[in-house]
């Protein structure tokens, strides 16, 4: 299955980890977007919670989002360590041990699961439960390193957490928030092979299996277009739904054609630095794609709680 | 291995970074303890939340 010797050397550890090192394990950067998404299902989602509650669920799946990104940097120390975006991380850097981030990783999705299914359902707890398990085993110890798909499948643990909102408040999952699920899944493939289309380098040193290292940056830009005509029509379904009105509707159909632009563009630059540019271009312009769909959302469902548009 | 060889093969830590090691270790321990602050707090909140109104209803008691 590994691609990847795990033979190679770290640093030796100093015993002394920061809480800096511990906060870092648990991928702020990434747990903002999952706290941010899971936030937007939790508001969307039909019913009532109480507030504190909402405030529960809300930090258990940020703790839970986080102790994935801890389970994943124990996993993939080895290859962390060959590439300069992530040479630096605290197990790399020799700053905490395998050993502490794998029990740090372990604590923290027991605590998250179980409170959450205490605090609101077991749907959610058990949504969580899943959704660590599918980016700590399924996506991190099994697809990474073993398949160009890596990225598609493994997108769904970065899907879920709306789901997990959604469950917190109704108990259920339904199909609103197997919409905003699919819109997070279709975002992922063209967002990390944009990223992978300029930092291959890197991927190719660590041995990972991207795919414009297996299939070649064409099929790689061909790819990224059909995900990226399935990202502008998904954006549609919270419309075609009824979960959202016009300010999320223009929003979307913006923002897609925005996409379809760029995701063009890399279809059509001309090898070398033009196609590098182009991947930077659309890599950047996703990362906000996806907080300005999300942010319609939640401002179209504040309207209409307002009444505005009523 | 003879005694004095061990001796040598042990590194003394300069003061400071002995004093800096202190430092991270002390931060560590206040954030853990906070957490676990915090982990009780939690769960005093939720339970009294869970339970509602019906906690302070002493009728029928």
């Amino acid at each position: 299955m590994a691609y990847i010797d795990d033979s190679r050397n770290f640093a030796p550890t100093t015993g002394e980890a920061r809480v800096e090192d511990y906060f870092a394990l648990l991928k702020p950067r990434v747990m903002s977007l999952v706290v941010f998404t899971a936030f937007v299902g939790l508001v969307l989602a039909p019913g009532s919670i109480n507030l504190f509650i909402a405030a529960i669920a809300i930090f258990c799946i940020a703790i839970g989002g986080g102790a994935s990104g801890a389970l994943n940097m124990w996993y993939d120390a080895d290859i962390d360590a060959v590439m300069s975006r992530t040479l630096n991380r605290p197990i790399p850097a020799g700053r905490i041990s395998r050993e502490e981030a794998l029990v740090f990783g372990c604590a923290l999705a027991i605590f998250s699961v179980a409170l959450l299914g205490l605090a609101t359902n077991w749907v959610a707890g058990g949504l969580l439960a899943f959704t660590i398990f599918f980016y700590a085993v399924v996506y991190t110890m099994w697809l990474k390193r073993s398949t160009p798909q890596n990225i598609v499948i493994g997108g769904a643990a970065g899907a879920f957490p709306p789901m997990v909102g959604w469950a917190a408040v109704t108990g259920t999952i339904s199909w609103e928030s197997v919409a905003l699920f699919l819109i997070i899944f279709l975002w992922t493939p063209p967002h990390f092979w944009a990223l992978a289309l300029y930092k291959q380098g890197d991927y190719g040193a660590a041995g990972i299996p991207m795919m414009p290292n297996v299939a070649g940056e064409a099929s790689t830009r061909r790819q990224i277009m059909a995900y990226s005509v399935l990202l502008a029509a998904s954006g549609l379904l919270p419309s075609w739904l009824g979960m959202s009105g016009l300010v999320y509707t223009v929003v979307a159909v913006a923002a897609g054609l925005g996409f379809l632009y760029l995701a063009f563009r890399l279809l059509r630059a001309e090898d070398g630095v033009p196609m590098r540019k182009a991947a930077r271009a659309l890599f950047s312009y996703s990362l906000s794609y996806l907080s300005v769909l999300f942010f319609a959302l939640l401002t179209d469902n504040l309207l209409a709680r307002l009444g505005v548009f009523a | 291995m003879s005694a004095p060889d061990e001796i040598r093969s042990v590194e003394i830590e300069p003061p400071e970074v002995a004093a800096a090691r202190a430092r991270v270790r002390r931060r560590r321990s206040i954030a853990l303890a906070l957490a676990l602050a915090v982990f009780a707090l939690i769960f005093y909140v939720l339970t009294i939340v869970k339970m509602g109104p019906a906690l302070f209803t002493t009728r029928g008691l």
